[in-house]
């Protein structure tokens, strides 16, 4: 049953355009996109304070928040953000270690991701330069979906950056281009259910999809990896890869260029937002 | 030969044809019901409510409560369009193609609009 139905969805990708919302965004810089979505949230939300975002649904929720911040107490994921760790700090077969490829040791960073490179015109991810790393050290990369290795990685890895504001910065042609190409990807309506990723996070945030608030797309990148249930773990790209899922297409894998090019379009819109790593989320 | 009474039998089974789905079913509403509940099938309930049915259970409300659904679309074309592709009258919807997608066959469509019309 399964297996035909991707098929048709594949056939059925790349459809029609948001009209209405890409419309009024088609010209807009960054900057203004990210003042667009700010003034339409604060409209739906006036009580709500920018820097909540960052906690996606639950700043609608106080008893779903009463939960988080009680869970929060004692993650019960702390075991995998100690392993990360772990990872972090053992030495590469050189001597170094992963501090040492980054400035500032990997402290405050996460916030300046993803950024434009123009030498090989592409969005690098916070993924992308810990294989960096791992190259440059002589070591073998990490595969962007292994929970084991790039997800408890990176989810300590993140958390030297909390409490930092997201910086993203967008400038120039081709990083516009890039963003261009993710904001396109954002409206663009797609697989058998016929959802952009507006139509649930732009449009209806903070209505209700059966028993669940949507959540603001402005924050959303702000805590990744996440903790599904306390203990399962869920990078940004695993997220968008079940989104896809859940809109009956064929979801692009994780660390692709099409995701890579979506999370920096988001991430912009979160600029100056605290970051705050690894989170419960239900 | 007179072809008028044979005709007018004719158009008369058909029409009677048309209507014996209905007439001739008395299931037919449960089975629009479990249809439009089963969220591999119509999934209203992820957003709708349904606030006469108490069996429908669900907080959503990004699209508007099903009631009065008679009222809303006295002409059964009119519905069998919405559900077979909203966009038709709103290109803004968020609500799926579920016919033109083939979320939903067209009998299974027939089947939920049978069932809408209770509510």
């Amino acid at each position: 049953m399964a297996l035909p139905r991707i098929k048709f969805l594949t056939q059925l990708l790349a459809v029609t355009l948001a009209a209405a919302c890409i419309g009024a965004l088609a010209h807009a810089s960054p900057e203004q996109d990210r003042a667009t979505f700010i003034a339409l949230y604060h409209d739906k939300f006036p009580a709500a304070a920018l820097e909540d975002y960052v906690n996606g649904a639950l700043m609608l929720s106080a008893d779903a928040r009463a939960q988080f911040d009680s869970i929060m107490e004692f993650p019960p994921f702390q075991g995998d953000i100690d392993q990360g760790r772990t990872l972090w700090e053992t030495p590469f077969r050189n001597g170094k270690t992963f501090a040492s490829c980054y400035a500032n040791g990997g402290r405050n960073i996460a916030g300046n991701y993803p950024y434009y490179d123009s030498g090989n015109d592409r969005v690098v991810t916070f993924e992308m330069d810990i294989n960096r790393c791992l190259r440059d050290n002589g070591e073998a990369q990490y595969k962007f979906s292994d929970k084991a290795t790039m997800g408890i990685l990176t989810a300590y890895a993140r958390t030297l950056s909390d409490g930092m504001r997201v910086d993203v910065r967008v400038a120039g042609t081709g990083a516009i281009a890039k963003y261009e190409q993710g904001k396109k990807l954002y409206f663009t309506r797609i697989g058998q259910y016929n959802f952009a990723c507006a139509s649930c996070h732009m449009v209806n945030a903070g209505k209700i999809l059966r028993t669940e608030i949507l959540s603001p797309t402005v924050g959303q990148t702000t805590h990744w990896p996440v903790f599904r249930g306390g203990d399962n773990l869920n990078t940004l790209h695993m997220r968008y890869r079940r989104c896809m899922e859940q809109m009956r297409a064929s979801p692009f894998p994780a660390g692709s260029e099409e995701l890579n090019n979506l999370e920096y379009f988001q991430s912009y819109l979160s600029n100056g937002l605290p970051m705050r790593a690894s989170v419960y989320r239900k | 030969m007179h072809p008028g009474p044979s005709l007018g039998l004719f158009i008369f089974a058909a029409a009677m044809a048309n209507c014996l789905p209905v007439l001739a079913e008395p299931d037919r509403v449960p089975k629009g019901a479990r249809l439009a509940q089963d969220v591999a099938k119509g999934n209203c309930l992820a957003c709708h409510a349904m606030p006469t049915d108490a069996k429908a259970v669900t907080s959503a409300n990004i699209g508007p409560p099903l009631i009065s659904i008679r009222a809303r679309f006295p002409e059964r074309e009119q519905l069998r369009r919405q559900l077979w592709d909203a966009g038709l009258t709103n290109p803004d919807t968020v609500m799926p193609p579920f016919g033109k997608h083939q979320i939903l066959t067209t009998e299974e469509i027939d089947l939920i609009v049978d069932y809408l019309y209770t509510l």
